[in-house]
């Protein structure tokens, strides 16, 4: 009873702390948001543009391949920022917000990985080869995997935060020169066909199913980052509640 | 920091032994992987050089904590006088040593082993074997602190290091190759500047990094 009287008087469950068990109103637009315009991305990309002239239908996986990793590129960066801010000020959001965007970062790295080896089989007759960019994707992929598997195991949150933040900085340090030794090695990969000097190769109409579906992804990625902190918010909340309790006994 | 070295040096005198005689089995093995057609050998002689020194100092690196974390002296090494940056070198500097004292032995009965003449291009070979080693130790140093205190630490060392120095794996092997094929240190200056940028910006790193690691 006693216990009882303790609990709802604290400030977590207080009438202003309830609302944070459920999603904010601007998260839940991120959400509605990110549903429309990748449903319109998709229909544009896969029904209203012509196929490629030499791929084919198959082509049209870009639509989903190369936004895929723009954002993961995107994801790590923020962890990257995040993960500085955390060794900085010392707060547990800040590393919430880091992991939460390393795990998106991953999946879409994987959802680039696989797209891309659906597209390479067709297109190059093979699953995977060690072209440049299909390496340097793979080993951005293993490090933070590494990342998230590192975390789960620390001893306790502050340390799995602070191992973390340090290896997230030394990836993010590793990513450009892996991209220099990984290039040097060999490229196979057709180059970069948007962000090149001279102008976009890729014909203007194929442009706009792309930047589409690199909206839609960033939405998708804020109200999945969104989700996902609230998440480890509660759980850090859920942990000191433990914590509490037990030394209540 | 010097002194904290020679200590570790006395100490681990097991490592360094489990080591070489880590990198003679290691050759041995490889032999028997991929049967004994010369041609064949000398083709991915250079690959198998380094996966020799890279598994050898993964091996050394591994324990090299192992020590401080047994004994629970963690708190006594960050009560030494000198700051913490002087135990990161004096651990990285520990690791070098024992990694570059393993190649010294893998080097010569790699050459034996698979009827390769190493001898002309030895302080070419020398010198990407350092700039690789002082590479992957550097990490390996920091890496190896911060797996100290988690489960499954045997594990998650090498699956954070190696995704980690593939520059430095990819630059020594490619070095290593083009050495070996008689070709001179200029042919392979980018893959030197690589590693030796790899190096500079990781020696400046680390051992910031180093401090939020070891805080308790």
């Amino acid at each position: 009873m006693e216990a009882r009287t303790v609990v709802s008087s604290a400030p977590w469950v207080s009438e202003e702390g309830r609302g944070r068990f459920r999603s904010s109103a601007t998260t839940k637009a991120f959400g509605a948001a990110a549903v429309i315009v990748l449903a319109t991305g998709l229909t544009l990309g896969l029904l209203v543009v012509p196929p490629d002239a030499v791929q084919g239908q198959v082509q049209r996986i870009m639509y989903l391949h190369v936004p895929s990793i723009v954002t993961a590129y995107l994801a790590f960066a923020v962890v990257f920022c995040f993960s500085i801010l955390y060794l900085w000020k010392r707060e547990l959001r800040f590393d919430a917000v880091a992991v939460s965007s390393a795990e998106i970062g991953v999946v879409l790295t994987g959802i680039t990985l696989a797209t891309g080896s659906i597209w390479g089989k067709s297109t190059w007759g093979v699953w995977w080869t060690w072209d440049a960019r299909l390496t340097l994707t793979a080993i951005l992929f293993t490090i933070y995997v590494g990342y998230l598997m590192l975390r789960t195991f620390a001893e306790e949150p502050q340390a799995a935060a602070r191992y973390g933040a340090v290896l997230a900085l030394i990836g993010f340090l590793d990513i450009p020169l892996n991209h220099m030794a990984v290039q040097w090695w060999r490229t196979l990969h057709q180059p970069s066909s948007i962000l090149r000097p001279g102008g976009p190769s890729v014909a203007p109409v194929l442009l706009l199913p792309l930047g589409v579906m690199f909206l839609g992804l960033v939405l998708l990625y804020l109200y999945l980052l969104s989700e996902r902190v609230r998440l480890e918010r509660l759980r850090h909340q859920t942990a000191d509640l433990r914590l509490k309790r037990g030394r209540r006994g | 920091m010097t002194r904290k070295d020679v200590t570790v040096e006395l100490r681990a005198r097991e490592r360094v032994n489990a080591m070489l005689f880590f990198a003679a089995l290691v050759l041995f093995i490889f032999n028997f992987a991929l049967g004994p057609d010369r041609e064949k050998l000398r083709e991915v002689a250079p690959g198998l050089l380094w996966l020799a020194f890279l598994f050898t100092g993964m091996l050394g690196l591994g324990r090299s904590f192992q020590a401080e974390r047994e004994n629970e002296c963690f708190e006594e090494l960050l009560l030494t006088p000198g700051d913490r940056e002087s135990i990161f070198f004096g651990k990285l500097a520990g690791n070098v040593l024992f990694m570059v004292t393993a190649e010294a032995l893998i080097l010569p009965l790699f050459g034996i082993l698979y009827n390769l003449d190493i001898w002309a291009y030895l302080p070419a070979l020398a010198l990407v074997a350092l700039l690789g080693t002082i590479g992957f130790s550097t990490l390996g140093t920091l890496l190896a602190a911060m797996t100290a205190h988690l489960r499954a630490r045997e594990v998650m060392l090498p699956l954070l290091l190696f995704p980690l120095t593939v520059p430095v794996i990819l630059g020594s092997v490619r070095a290593t190759e083009a050495i070996l094929a008689g070709q001179g240190l200029g042919e392979v200056s980018h893959w030197l500047k690589l590693l030796g940028g790899f190096d500079i910006v990781f020696l400046v790193v680390s051992p910031l990094a180093f401090e939020f690691v070891l805080e308790e």
